[in-house]
């Protein structure tokens, strides 16, 4: 059994099924990520795992105990929210003492584990100052402090760095993966960037209108996606429709050329018209030894990102787009321009839909 | 030309408060014929039923004070995590004693709690204590509310809340270590409204036949000539005195909190 069991939960405010038939098992010390777009529901499983909202049917299990008829005060859960919501007329260690002080620690007890906590987030010497005296990333590492303090079970993060600029959300994003790893802390983590939850994350769970679409690591999500949903979701996706030649064979053709998707038969007829998913990264701009497929393309945009270059190119009826790495030595292709592109064909994803 | 006459217009309106004032203040210094003194301040100092009167309405306004911070804290905090939507409701409860005159209020205690009631507060002195009492809650109520009320918005009731649930506190915990703390001085405005509503209220004190300094000033202004206006600048020089409080405890906090 695992540490933290949500086991077909179910939400609905009035008529609106907000989470449905949700389940997931987190393993102790395990770093999970809800991703998902806005309103999929991810805040209202965590509010569920809280204890703020009781789930309309379903249960939650903590290390084998039923809590889901507890309060939020009983489930020795720490929270940390997207508003810092730090107690504005305590000073930092009185914030971060809080839940000793309820729990009834004793005063020097107390006061070590502040400064252990203080340490831990590299706040010392804050801890006679108001909140209001804080940047919001020392905010919010105070906030981390005082959910930890008291030693919780199970840690929730519910968007905790999106009100943060974007330098601070990486170096900030960094330490709490750090410090879950040293604490050994049970974590789920709601944000809906895909890349924030993709650096941090043991393992992701995809949402979609209250539903787990697909749950795994994020290498696995990223480059097995089920679903279509998934696969757009998460990263950049290019589409292109092919015809299907041969389906025994797998061979299909875009843009006059054919190939063989080496995956064996496809269920579609001779004629039909397939999708073929392919991420950036997959997509060479002009031929490379392993990429066995080449089209001809029209290069439509360039995007210079730095060491990456983003290239928008147009093949047969649809665009792609591929990134190359930037070398000096090479400018990028001018807009208009014939080009080739190459892939591998079993880089080539396919999607339930 | 408009500068000119918005300082026409604000000389205009000093002139009409404080001229009354002034002449109060002045004709209150002549006791003594043809000289400024202050006997007429003396006397009033002088008269034991002053500080009776004035302390025993000092004992009720803290009652008050204490019963209406109870009352309203909770209440107010209450209606803005789970009752949004009854706000206006209770906004318009709580305006209620504003269109409601005190006297009628009176009236309706007296009826409901008079000596041959299921609930004789009448029959003793303690007893009328505690009505009037409630009568000043109930007429201080609008302030109060709206002072709490007007502290909590500036703060994330919901969050903070939740944030002190989640570390395990109850309601009595969140509410005297959050809640309260972080209206304070909200709370603080509201009662010294309250004390001036208190000190000066006379139709629910002489209706209820309570030794408030209310009625006293009543009593003192159809005897005397001199002492009566000697004791409206003092009740003014009290009401100022608690508004200057006002204006000085939320200076105070900010102060404390911005250089803390
Ligand atoms: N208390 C509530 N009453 C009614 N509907 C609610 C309530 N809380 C959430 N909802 C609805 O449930 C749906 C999911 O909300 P939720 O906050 O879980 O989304 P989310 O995935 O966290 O979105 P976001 O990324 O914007 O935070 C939304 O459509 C929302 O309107
Ligand atoms: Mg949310």
């Amino acid at each position: 059994m695992a540490f933290l069991d949500l086991t077909n939960l179910e939400k609905t405010f009035g008529a609106n099924r907000v989470v449905k038939d949700f389940s997931l098992e987190i393993a102790k010390g395990e770093f999970v990520s809800l991703l998902g777009p806005s309103g999929c529901g991810k805040t209202t499983v965590l509010r569920m795992v809280a204890g703020f909202e009781t789930p309309t049917s379903g249960a939650i299990t903590i290390d084998g105990q039923d809590v889901t008829g507890q309060r939020a005060n009983q489930r020795a859960i720490g929270m940390m929210f997207q508003a810092y919501a730090l107690f504005p007329n305590m000073t930092v260690a009185d914030n971060v003492a809080f839940g000793l002080k309820v729990k009834g620690v004793a005063r020097p007890e107390r006061e070590a584990r502040v400064a252990e906590m203080l340490d831990l987030i590299g706040l010392r010497e804050l801890g006679a100052r108001f909140p209001f005296q804080l940047s919001g990333g020392q905010q919010q590492r105070v906030a981390l402090a005082r959910a930890l303090a008291p030693s919780p079970r199970v840690l929730l993060l519910d968007e905790p760095l999106s009100a943060l600029d974007a330098k601070v959300r990486v170096s900030l994003r960094n330490e709490i993966r750090e410090i879950q790893r040293e604490l050994g802390i049970t974590t789920i983590f709601v944000t809906h960037d895909q890349e924030e939850a993709m650096s941090i994350s043991d393992r992701i769970v995809v949402m979609n209108g209250g539903i787990a679409e697909q749950a795994g690591a994020p290498f696995e999500i990223y480059n097995k996606p089920r679903t279509r949903f998934v696969a757009n979701f998460v990263g950049t996706l290019n589409t292109l429709p092919a015809t299907v030649e041969a389906p025994e064979a797998g061979q299909v053709a875009v843009a006059g050329q054919s190939f063989t998707l080496g995956r064996g038969a496809l269920t579609a007829r001779r004629g039909d018209t397939v999708t073929l998913a392919l991420r950036p990264e997959a997509i060479r701009l002009g031929r490379a030894e392993g990429r066995e497929v080449v089209l001809p393309a029209t290069i439509n945009e360039v995007h210079f990102l730095g060491s990456v270059i983003r290239v928008r190119a147009r093949v047969g009826d649809g665009v792609v787009a591929l990134d190359t790495f930037n070398r000096p030595d090479q400018p990028p292709p001018p807009i208009g321009s014939a080009a080739e592109i190459s892939f591998a064909a079993r880089d080539v994803i396919f999607l339930q839909d | 030309m408009t500068r000119l006459f918005a300082w026409g217009a604000l000389i205009f309106g000093c002139l009409f408060f404080l001229l009354p004032l002034v002449g109060m203040t002045e004709f209150s210094l002549k006791m003594r014929r043809g000289v400024y003194s202050f006997d007429a301040y003396v006397r009033v100092f002088e008269d034991p039923t002053f500080w009776a009167t004035f302390s025993y309405s000092l004992t009720l306004a803290a009652a008050t004070i204490v019963f209406g911070v109870f009352l309203v804290v909770p209440t107010a905090y209450w209606v803005r995590l789970k009752l949004p939507q009854a706000r206006p409701v209770i906004e318009f409860i709580t305006l209620l004693p504003l269109v409601i005159p005190a006297i009628v209020i009176v009236f309706g205690y007296i009826r409901l709690y008079n000596t041959s009631s299921f609930l004789p507060l009448t029959g003793s002195a303690i007893g009328t204590d505690i009505l009037l009492t409630m009568g000043y809650a109930t007429l201080a109520l609008p302030y109060m509310y709206r002072a709490v009320d007007t502290g909590l918005r500036t703060i994330d009731v919901a969050t903070l809340t939740e944030a002190a649930q989640s570390l395990g506190a109850g309601w009595f915990t969140i509410l005297a270590r959050i809640i309260l703390p972080n209206v304070l001085v909200a709370v603080l405005s509201g009662a010294f409204l309250t004390l001036a509503i208190v000190i000066g209220e006379f139709t629910m004190a002489a209706l209820l036949n309570r030794p408030a300094f209310g009625p006293f000033m009543q009593l003192l202004g159809a005897n005397r000539a001199y002492e009566p206006p000697a004791l409206a600048v003092i009740a003014f020089a009290i009401t100022w005195a608690c508004m200057g409080l006002i204006q000085l405890v939320t200076r105070f906090s900010k102060h404390e909190r911005a250089k803390a």
